[in-house]
């Protein structure tokens, strides 16, 4: 397979057409064919993200007769003296510490698993991605039945441990409600993140690997000499993509424990949104939102350039 | 290169303004806003054919009565409602007649979403209190029905344990519940004695359910002389009794720290002896024959107390047709579809005359009980603009305290953090 795409003829050199189209007419189809995606991130993305920075230094509210205007820096004074802002923040580190690791690393696994030509691989590629293609709410509602005191995972539990441990009310006790969701989050979007990999994997040569068995290596060998450094680009889009992921963990917490018991699940993003809708405070919501896109854009800088090409 | 930025930036604008041309486009549709003679109404029970039938008749009426206006019905599901009032409010898109949830009546009529109403004062003190949305000391909205909440409990579970059934001119003090429970424990018949129905996540819940309890012990939301602070009264020595108290409650093992996903159905299941719901579930409670019982909430020492106010009718302040939205209002408050609400659903007639003609709400009646209980110790949720902040606050910490944390932290931190808010909104207008 690998070979194959390695050898496919490249459109250039398929479609060498004899009369050119001009460079006007050209210009004009490449404007018409990237406006839908230019409209669309300027209406849903720049102007709500410009917003979010105004709105973030004003009182603005959702609903209030009272004009809106700027009131400096108070929203932020308010906002890092606020403890549960704190709390969330905390939360939310410690999700993206245990899930981007875990996450990446099982996706690997699993990607080497089913890269094998063995018969029936595809049963698995499917099965492992079914979860991603189910809607993550809809995840959510029947892992919070499974974690009920009475659920599916502590019957499981008491079953193959012969009645000797006794589960928990997971998403109601302190201590594992961030775990449960850490569990089941990393189980939902595995899949995406394997088929990540996958791609990378094969795009690996496999003359590299002919030359490593005509070198008589072992598989560990194999795989921390050839694939290891073939995989170098595939790594640092997916740390960066999944460390995004679990920093905005929203979904599951709205709909599990709504960021309890005792704000034990509470994170940035879901804070932002209570805030904002429900307590209909809309600039600070904005400053919460703006503390988080700091918050984010320096992760990802920070890996940015540790992944960076040191050539 | 230039050229071709210049090219595909121009192409990018025309595209925008053509898709901005669209967008308006839709816009410019009928309104609703009594111009024409078309009177758009709102409603959030999209999700309740019971209810919305009745709309759909009282409308079709209306319509059939006279001919200079045509009223519209728009449906919504009533989890989208509140967002789709804001989101219409802001673009100056409001319908003439609309519903709202009783407590945030005073921060749309704040927000100046809302027009007061004229009903004839005659109509209007015919009304249960607790159907009429007061602002400033004027009547902004007016409710069809009223809900009620209700011990409800397995009579049986009373007898065996020797327990006193309470009435609504008798209710329970506190010693005599605390008792109960104790007896009804030990009878060991029941794995909960009371079943608080911490199961359900939404804030509303939390605020309608509990609050009670806590102006029953003598605290409150919020500071109802000023309303401008809520210190002392979300936070103060009656609070800290009540956040101690409703601990308790599941700490010694009475009640569940987190219910089933439906409270009532352990309950008629024999899970719990009593559990604390609405009036919403006194449909389910007939399958329980003579052993299932309403009973009101105990005297916890500054008497018995239930939330009331439930959705009611309000017309818009950029209605053009104010004159004929009032002739509807006036119109769908004849007794007779006041009762027709309470014939289709389980909710509380407005009106004794629409309790007259609905059947089961006479004196003496097998629904009477709702009726009384909710005329005798309904309390309105704070009237004040912010609510939705005093609400999403105390069913945050009502949740903490329930998870077991310090009720005296907990209360403090939401006296501070309402405190807080209200200060940034000016006191909402107090």
């Amino acid at each position: 397979m690998a070979t194959q795409t390695r050898h496919r003829p490249t459109a250039i050199e398929v479609s060498p057409k004899p009369e050119l189209p001009t460079k006007r007419t050209e210009a004009r189809n490449g404007a018409l064919m990237v406006s839908p995606a230019v409209v669309l991130l300027l209406v849903f993305f720049l102007v709500p993200v410009l917003l979010c920075f105004i709105l973030a230094f004003t009182n603005a509210r959702l609903v209030s007769p009272e004009p809106t205007r700027f009131i400096g820096l108070d929203n932020f004074s308010r906002l890092f003296q606020d403890p549960l802002f704190w709390k969330s923040l905390r939360n939310t580190f410690y999700f993206a510490i245990v899930v981007v690791p875990l996450q990446s690393a099982f996706a690997l696994v699993l990607a080497l698993l089913v890269n094998s030509q063995h018969k029936g691989t595809n049963i698995f590629r499917t099965l492992y991605f079914i979860p991603v293609v189910t809607s993550i709410v809809v995840v959510s509602i029947l892992w919070r039945f499974m974690y009920q005191p009475e659920g599916l995972v502590n019957q499981l539990l008491q079953t193959v441990s012969f009645n000797t441990i006794q589960g928990t009310d997971w998403l109601n006790n302190q201590s594992t409600a961030m775990p449960a969701i850490m569990f089941m989050s990393i189980w939902q979007a595995v899949g995406f993140h394997m088929v990540i990999w996958l791609s990378g994997l094969q795009t690996i040569s496999a003359e590299l690997y002919e030359a490593a068995d005509l070198d008589g290596t072992n598989r560990w060998e194999k795989f921390r000499y050839v694939t290891w450094p073939g995989l170098r680009a595939t790594r640092t889009f997916i740390l960066v993509t999944i460390t995004i992921a679990a920093l905005s963990l929203f979904a599951q917490i709205n709909v599990m424990t709504n960021g309890g018991p005792r704000d034990a699940t509470s994170t940035v993003v879901f804070q932002a949104v209570r805030v904002g809708y429900q307590q209909q405070a809309t600039a600070y919501a904005s400053a919460i939102s703006l503390a988080f896109f700091v918050l984010v854009l320096t992760v990802s800088l920070v890996q940015r350039y540790l992944t960076r090409d040191k050539d | 290169m230039i050229r071709l930025f210049g090219t595909a930036a121009r192409a990018t604008v025309l595209a925008a303004t053509a898709g901005a041309l669209l967008l308006a486009g839709c816009g410019t549709a009928e309104t609703g806003d009594g111009r024409g003679g078309t009177l758009t109404l709102w409603t959030h029970n999209a999700g309740n054919p019971a209810e919305l039938g009745v709309v759909q008749q009282i409308v079709k009426d209306f319509n059939a009565s006279q001919n200079k206006y045509t009223v519209k019905i728009q449906a919504f599901p009533q989890a989208s409602y509140n967002d789709s009032v804001a989101a219409a409010a802001t673009a100056k898109k409001l319908p003439c007649i609309l519903d709202s949830d009783a407590p945030n009546v005073p921060n749309w009529a704040f927000a100046g979403y809302l027009a007061p109403l004229t009903l004839p004062q005659a109509m209007v003190d015919k009304q249960l209190k607790s159907t009429l949305g007061l602002y400033e000391g004027k009547l902004y909205s007016i409710g069809y029905y009223d809900a009620a909440l209700a011990l409800f409990a397995h009579k049986s579970a009373l007898v065996d344990a020797g327990v006193r059934v309470p009435t609504v001119d008798q209710p329970w003090t506190e010693a005599e519940f605390n008792t109960a429970l104790q007896k009804i424990k030990a009878d060991g018949k029941y794995p909960y004695a009371l079943d608080l129905g911490t199961g359900d996540s939404g804030i509303e819940w939390w605020t309608y359910a509990y609050s009670p309890f806590l102006q029953s012990f003598g605290g409150d939301l919020t500071d109802r002389e000023s309303y401008k602070t809520s210190d002392g009264a979300i936070n103060g020595a009656a609070a800290i009794k009540w956040a101690s108290w409703l601990q308790s409650l599941v700490k010694d093992g009475y009640s569940p720290a987190r219910s089933g996903t439906d409270a009532f159905a352990d309950f008629v299941n024999g899970k719990s002896a009593m559990v604390w719901s609405g009036i919403w579930n006194s449909g389910n409670l007939s399958k329980l024959g003579a052993d299932g019982v309403a009973l009101p909430p105990p005297d916890l020492g500054a008497g018995p107390k239930i939330g009331g106010g439930s959705w009611q009718w309000a017309i818009s302040s950029s209605c053009k047709a104010k004159g004929a939205a009032q002739e509807y209002l006036k119109f769908s408050l004849a007794p007779k579809y006041l009762a027709q609400f309470a014939k289709k659903q389980d909710v509380i007639p407005a009106t004794e005359q629409a309790a007259e003609l609905a059947p089961g709400w006479e004196p003496g009646g097998p629904k009477r009980f709702f009726l009384d209980e909710s005329k005798k110790y309904a309390e309105l949720r704070p009237p004040t603009p912010g609510y939705p902040y005093l609400t999403t606050t105390f069913a945050k910490a009502t949740q903490d305290i329930v998870a077991g944390a310090d009720p005296a932290k907990t209360l403090n931190q939401a006296a501070k953090d309402i405190d807080l808010d209200m200060k940034f909104n000016n006191y909402y207008g107090f």
